[in-house]
Parts: structure tokens; C-alpha cells; sequence
């Protein structure tokens, strides 16, 4: 067993997660504007996960795929905080904010690996990631005097303390100026993920071994 | 016997399966070209790791080298080492050409919507730098939206990585 994988796959996990979420709003964001951003953040999380599992799936003589896809929801590693399905955009906001910002710390930890390859897969993906945070500033500062926004921020805070180590995490509180708590850990898989891997994995447990 | 010349000469006639005017080799994507004894081995580095075209290119490639009689190993880079400043001065006057505007210069900073919002950026139609951002994201990862106010033509800006 590879020391590195369990930490790729958790990473990879929340990215995959958080892209279908993302990937949710495709046709019904409440702008066209949107609509384009989040199917494109969307495609950019998925594709970082995707390059996260095949580092891993090397180590574990697997497919990126089959880690993807053909785990058992027991398995899966991801934060609760990227399971969540709410739908509102108030919430969709927030959580994106939190999340860009704990991966900005995640990805800067990365990259100062000693591991060339998770530091310089890091960087490539921090690159790509810049463009997601000036995204979620820009909507954070917009709805930054919203109550529904305020209240989907303290909603989502322990969920997002959850997505980082316990080291990280002092800073996370003092980049989106909130007070340290009690986070919510990565415990399983919820009912909305089995949900969502019920969907996901419809075609592919339906027709296996299909090629596209 | 194939040699790597031959090879890159065969890989600049690959279009980009989403900007076909740019070819492979205008994009910087080629790493690497290694030939021994009858094999190829390349070192491709995807734009963005979510590029849908990455197995296109990947299978392309492989398809150019079997033409010129070798077998084709086509690795795929994870890191850090390409960057739209990769892309070469042929391929940027493509880009222009066929109404993209090509990327900023890579700054040492990450980009700040400030920058993206500020008027530095051409127009590929009509020049002018009178042109604002609409959207940070546009129908493929690599691109931004952007608006033109003196000939009113929207355009897409090829984003700097």
C-alpha cells in the first residue's frame, strides 16, 4: 500500500464530489453567465480529480476509473462539506467560497512536498484553481451584506474546517475571518453521496466494461 | 529509420481538436521527443488537466507515429511545466487570426480580477483596447469572455496560465 494514495484519493474525492455538485447548475444557474462558469469549474475539479486518482491508481496497480467509480460508498473519503445538495445559491456561494479558500491552503501544503510528483501536479492544479477564487471573491464580496449569505457562511463553517487537517485550519479561520469550532470530519458516506453515486455510476454498473 | 525531426514535423500537422488552426506544436504541448530503436516516446503536458480533447490529442498522436512506421508511447506530464507562455509565437498569430485573443504574458503574481478588469487586453477584430471582461469562464476551461466596446464584437481571450 502506497503512503501517498489514501491522501490523493481523499483529495481527489472531494474534487470529484464537489465538481458533480458543481456540475448541477449546468442549464439552471440564475444567470448564463454562471450557467458557463460553474459547468467550467465543474470540468476543471473533475479533471483534478481525475489526474489525482491516476497518481494514486499507479501506486495501486488500478485505473483512475475504477477508483472513480467502482468503489463502494463505505469507500469514498470526500468532506461533508462537497456531499451536500442544497440547490440555493446562497448556500452554493458560500460553500464555494470556503472551499476555494481551504483549497488554496490544501494545494500551497502540496506543493512544498518533497514528493515531485504531488507538488508538481499541485502546481498545475493551483494555476487552474487561481481563476476559481477570483470567481468565489468576487461573488463572496457581492453578497457579503446578504443575510442568506451570512447564515449559509456560519451553516457551512464547520463543514468547511472538515476539509483540512487539523494544522491547517487555524489558517482557514483567519483567511474567511471566522472564529475556530468544532469541525465536521470526513465519517463516512451520507445519504446524499450514496445518492449521488447511485446516479453517477448508473451508466457504467449498467453496461460494464463499456468503452466510449 | 524515423527520426525525432521527422516526428515533430509529423506532430505540427495535429490540429487541437477545440482551436483547430493551432497545432499541437504551436501549443507548447510537446514536451518531449524521444526516438530508440524503432519506438517514439513522447511527453505531451495537457493544457488543463479537465481538457476533454486530452485523449484525442493522446490517440492522434499515436496515430502519426504509426504512420511513419514506429511504435508510439505517449506519456502524459502531471506537472507543472507547461504554460500558456509555452505557446509560440506562430500559434499566437493563429489565435489572433481566427478571432482568439492570445494569452497575457504569465506575471510572477497570480491574476487579480483588477488586471482582468483593466483595458490591456486586444481586441482581435478591430484592435482596440477598449474591451471589457464578461466572464472569467467561457466554453472551454483554457478561455474568458470578453466584449469589445468599439466594434461591439464579443471575443474569446485565451487565459493565462
Amino acid at each position: 500500500m502506497s503512503e501517498r494514495a489514501p491522501r490523493l484519493i481523499e483529495i481527489a474525492d472531494d474534487e470529484l464530489i464537489l465538481g458533480w455538485r458543481d456540475s448541477e447548475w449546468t442549464g439552471i444557474a440564475p444567470s448564463l453567465e454562471e450557467d458557463v462558469a460553474f459547468s467550467s469549474i465543474a470540468q476543471n475539479e473533475i479533471g483534478h480529480a481525475r489526474a489525482l486518482y491516476e497518481l494514486a491508481a499507479a501506486d495501486l496497480g488500478t485505473t483512475a476509473d475504477e477508483l472513480a467509480f467502482d468503489r463502494e460508498p463505505s469507500e469514498y473519503r470526500s468532506a461533508p462539506l462537497v456531499e451536500q445538495r442544497r440547490m440555493d445559491w446562497a448556500h452554493t456561494i458560500a460553500r464555494h467560497y470556503l472551499y476555494e479558500t481551504a483549497d488554496e491552503i490544501r494545494l500551497a501544503a502540496l506543493k512544498e512536498s518533497d514528493d515531485a510528483e504531488v507538488a508538481g501536479l499541485a502546481a498545475k492544479m493551483d494555476r487552474e484553481e487561481q481563476y476559481h477564487r477570483l470567481h468565489a471573491r468576487m461573488w463572496a464580496d457581492r453578497l457579503r451584506d446578504e443575510p442568506r449569505f451570512r447564515e449559509a457562511l456560519d451553516e457551512l463553517w464547520p463543514f468547511a474546517l472538515g476539509v483540512l487537517p487539523p494544522e491547517q485550519r487555524a489558517t482557514l479561520a483567519e483567511r474567511v475571518d471566522l472564529t475556530e469550532t468544532q469541525a465536521v470530519e470526513r465519517n463516512g458516506p451520507s445519504d446524499e453521496l450514496r445518492a449521488l453515486l447511485e446516479e453517477m455510476t448508473i451508466v457504467r454498473r449498467s453496461v460494464p466494461g463499456a468503452a466510449w | 529509420m524515423v527520426t525525432a525531426d521527422a516526428v515533430w514535423e509529423a506532430l505540427a500537422e495535429i490540429p487541437d481538436p477545440e482551436i483547430p488552426t493551432i497545432s499541437l506544436v504551436d501549443l507548447g504541448v510537446i514536451k518531449d521527443v524521444a526516438v530508440e530503436d524503432g519506438s517514439v516516446r513522447i511527453e505531451f503536458t495537457p493544457t488543463f488537466l479537465g481538457c476533454p480533447a486530452l485523449e484525442v490529442m493522446r490517440d492522434a498522436m499515436a496515430a502519426k507515429v504509426r504512420e511513419l512506421g514506429a511504435e508510439p508511447e505517449v506519456r502524459v506530464v502531471l506537472d507543472d511545466s507547461w504554460s500558456t507562455d509555452k505557446i509560440t509565437p506562430a500559434g499566437r498569430e493563429k489565435l489572433r487570426a481566427s478571432g482568439f485573443a492570445p494569452p497575457a504574458p504569465r506575471s510572477a503574481g497570480a491574476p487579480a480580477l483588477v488586471q482582468l478588469d483593466t483595458s490591456a487586453f486586444r481586441c482581435p477584430y478591430c484592435s482596440s483596447t477598449n474591451t471589457r471582461l464578461e466572464n472569467i469562464f467561457g466554453p472551454t476551461p483554457c478561455r474568458s469572455l470578453r466584449y469589445c466596446q468599439d466594434c461591439r464584437q464579443p471575443f474569446e481571450q485565451f487565459k493565462t496560465i
